[in-house]
This record gives structure tokens, sequence and C-alpha cells, in this order.
């Protein structure tokens, strides 16, 4: 059978990063790490779709400025979002004269647009692109759940929609490279409750890095970080437990990135951070930047989306998901 | 894994929500709420009201003070500790509505508070005037059969 796992021979490299955020990220673990900062997340704007879109277009136009690029050598930006018809994304671009392919994975849409971006690269379609992502907290508890200010509680292990844009420039400038691609599936195991979504997110982790490993010559030691985003602490306990199951052990060296951006305890996040700008902000301001330094050489990244609409998990649907894997690489 | 053993072995791995706590404090802001309605209904009938129109205005009080807590962003803070404490008297219908009101205000007032406002709190009355025609017509039907 045909190896599912892409090789890339002409592998793209990261050119640069940038991640901008909401108040509370730059309240939690990763706070000081982050390139633009806004205290009251609605980044002068009058809603906060506009909020959402003013976020992606600062975090796109600061990769570009970071990677010494001028607007007029991108050949094309790949972004998504959490919103109804990709609105984030769709406003943000309609301010920059570039070509722009909308996307969505839910929370996997980071990877994706990597593994898009690169693919285009690796064929020699581009020479230079822009993947971005962003979530509102404040636009995404609007469309999935309640209202803002509405006095609910929240079960255990629900997650939190991080307020984040993070973009990243790719070419052939760069220390760190995108060397291999494995595309998930749409895998649903009959998770119903909108508020574990780890739950319905881990078994397409588990299906797409099994995959991995069994087309792959590395085993799992030979990463430094199996870094997915984002199922939180739920979903990263499944994962590993039943990736263990499977005679695949990533427990030392697994990282989530829904755990990383957030203080469980201290910031009330419960079972972790979530939404599409999460795994975003944290490979472009954490795991790429220590990738660069040489601190890690080898890093899985698997992006984890949830693809529910409000309206299939009305109609009581279980929720399927989907996972994307890059393989990042110092070199 | 199967998807009905998947979903038997997360059910039984998820940490629950602690129901003993969240019973003990909705028992004692819910029961803060009725001492506040009792307080306004004494105040209103030393004030001169009956004591049917002092029930009802008590009632509007804690609704405009829901109201109001929601509007200054504080009512979620206090609901997320007191859970059914807040949500069950009439404090929880009054946030349903002003919170989905102050949302939909960027849609506008017709297609967004004025269509969206009842979203969350409209069950509610749905359900209520059907039950209570439910319960008229077995009520009618009674009385009309034995007077």
């Amino acid at each position: 059978m045909k190896n599912p796992i892409i090789t890339l021979l002409n592998p793209p490299k990261i050119s640069a990063t940038y991640s901008v955020v909401g108040h509370k990220e730059a309240e939690g673990p990763l706070g000081n790490l982050f390139n633009e900062v806004c205290d009251n997340d609605k980044f002068e704007k009058e809603t906060w779709e506009q909020a959402e879109s003013e976020m992606q277009l600062r975090a796109i136009k600061g990769a570009i400025k970071s990677a010494g690029l001028q607007e007029t050598e991108i050949d094309l930006i790949l972004a998504g979002d959490l919103l109804n018809q990709c609105v984030g994304s769709n406003y943000a671009l309609s301010s920059i004269d570039l070509p722009f392919v909308g996307l969505y994975g839910a929370c996997s849409t980071c990877a994706l647009g990597l593994a898009i971006g690169s693919c285009l690269y690796n064929g020699k379609i581009l020479d230079t692109c822009i993947c971005a992502t962003s979530s509102h907290f404040c636009s995404s508890e609007r469309q999935f759940r309640f209202p803002l200010e509405y006095g609910g509680q929240r079960t255990p292990t629900s997650q939190w929609t991080t307020t984040g844009a993070g973009a990243f420039a790719l070419g052939k400038e760069g220390t760190v490279k995108i060397t291999e691609i494995l595309f998930g599936k749409a895998i649903d195991k009959g998770i119903t409750d909108i508020s574990n979504m780890g739950a319905a997110m881990a078994p397409s982790a588990i299906d797409t890095l099994k995959r991995y490993f069994q087309n792959s010559s590395h085993s799992p030691d030979y990463f430094d970080l199996i870094v997915t985003g984002d199922l939180g602490y739920e979903g990263s306990e499944i994962l590993k437990d039943l990736l263990l199951g499977e005679g695949v052990d990533i427990r030392k060296n697994h990282v989530d990135c829904g755990l990383m951006i957030f203080d469980r305890e201290g910031q009330d996040a419960h079972a972790g951070g979530s939404g599409c700008g999460c795994s975003a902000v944290v490979m472009a301001c954490d795991i790429i930047p220590n990738l660069e330094k040489g601190i890690l050489k080898d890093v899985l990244f698997v992006g984890t989306g949830a693809l529910m609409s409000p309206i299939s998990v009305f109609q009581g649907s279980s929720i399927p998901a989907i996972s994307h894997l890059v393989h990042l690489s110092r070199g | 894994m199967k998807k009905q053993e998947y979903i038997e072995y997360v059910e039984s791995r998820a940490k629950k929500s602690p129901v003993l706590k969240n019973c003990c404090f909705a028992f004692l802001f819910g029961g803060s709420i009725c001492i506040l309605g009792q307080i306004f209904i004494d105040l209103y009938t030393m004030w001169g009201m009956e004591e049917k129109t002092a029930g009802t205005t008590a009632s509007i009080t804690l609704i405009f003070l829901a109201s109001l807590l929601t509007g200054l962003g504080v009512f979620d803070n206090i609901a997320k500790i007191a859970g059914a404490g807040t949500l069950v008297p009439i404090t929880g219908f009054s946030n349903a509505v002003t919170s989905q009101a102050i949302d939909a205000k960027s849609e506008g007032y017709v297609l967004g508070v004025g269509a969206k406002i009842f979203s969350i709190a409209g069950p509610v009355i749905v359900y209520a005037i059907l039950s209570g025609t439910v319960y008229g017509v077995i009520y009618y039907a009674i009385t009309a059969i034995w007077g």
C-alpha cells in the first residue's frame, strides 16, 4: 500500500512567525513570549467579529514584516478561523491586496494551513506564502455556546477558546523546515458532549499518530516533542492512554498547546485552551522559536479539530474530528 | 475500540462536576435571593402596598437587579459559583434575556435584539404558556363534569 506520509523533497522553511493575543493569554504562562497583546480584546473595533479580523490582520502583517518581505513578494495567503463562512479571515484579508484561500479545519486549521502551504511550496507552485489562523473567545462563545454575560457553570472537561492569532511565513529563508505531512481523516467516535471536545478529538489524533508511526522509520523517541493542539487535559490523557494501548508510547515527550497557554487552575480555564488561534500562537511564540534556537530539533505538530456546527450539535449528531500532522525539523 | 466502548471509556474517566458543592452553593445563593425578595415584600408592604402588589413589585425589583448586574458584567461571575442558585429564581430568566440582548445588539435592534432576545429564555415562555393552557383545559373539563 502507498505510504500516506507525504515526504517533502523540496521542504519550505519557516521564515518568520508572529503572534497576537488577548489579555487572558497574556496573563498565562507564555505571557511574555507573544509579539503583540491587546488588553481589552477589542483591538479598537466595534464588534468581536471585527476584533478577530483585526487581530488576524495584525498577525499576517507582523509575519510579513518579521520575514523582511514586501507584500508584493507573497504569492498566497492561507487563512482560517472558527466563524461561520470563515468571516474572521475573509474580512481580515479584504484589506490586503493578495491572493487568499480560506480554510476550515476547526482547531486543526493551523496545521492544515502549514501542510497545504508546504505542499504547494514543495511542488514549486509558489515561493512564499503566509499561513494564518485566529480564534476569539468572544466571537466563538457567541456562535457555539451562550451569550458572553450568560450566567452558567462550565463542566470540568470544557475548554476555553483562545483569543489569539498566529501567522507563519513559509519560504526559502529560515532554520526550521517542514519535512513531512500526514493529512488526517474525519473520525467520529460517537461523542455528543460539546463540553468534552478533548474526548471528541482524541480518536482522530490517535489515528493520525498511529498511521504516522506505522509508516515512518522514526519512533516516538526520535522527536523532542510531540505537540497536539488542542486536546486540553481530558483529550491529552485519553490520547496518551489509548496510544499506549496500541503500543505507541508518547508519555515522555507529549505536550498540548491547550495545556501550555493557560494556567488551568489559576486562570479558571478548566480543561485548557482551544480554538484555532491556540495552537497557532503557541507554535509561533514558543515551539518554533525553540526550534530556531536549537533547544528542539525535531517536533511533530498534530493539529486537532472538532468539526461540529451549532446546528449539528442541537440535532444530537455526534462530533467528528480531524487531525493533521506536520513534521518540523531544524536545519 | 468500538463507538459504544469509547463512549463508556470517556464517561468513566471524565471528571464530574462537583454536585454536592454546587448544590450547597445553589442553596445558599438561591436562599439569599429569596430572603432578599422577602425583604423587598416586607418593605413594600410597610410602605403601604397590598401584599399581592408587593410580591409582584419584589419580583420586578429582582428582575431589574439581575438585569443591571448582567449589564455591569458582574452576574456571570456570581453565577459561576452560585449555579442553580441564580439560575432557578427569576434572576436566571432576567440574565438569559439581558445577556442575549447585549450580545445581539451588534446585529441591530430588529434582527439582532428583537429577533434573538428570547433565544435562551424563549422555551420557558413557550412551555409555561403551553402547560398553563393544558392545565386550564383539564381544570375546565373537571369542573364541567363534577361541578
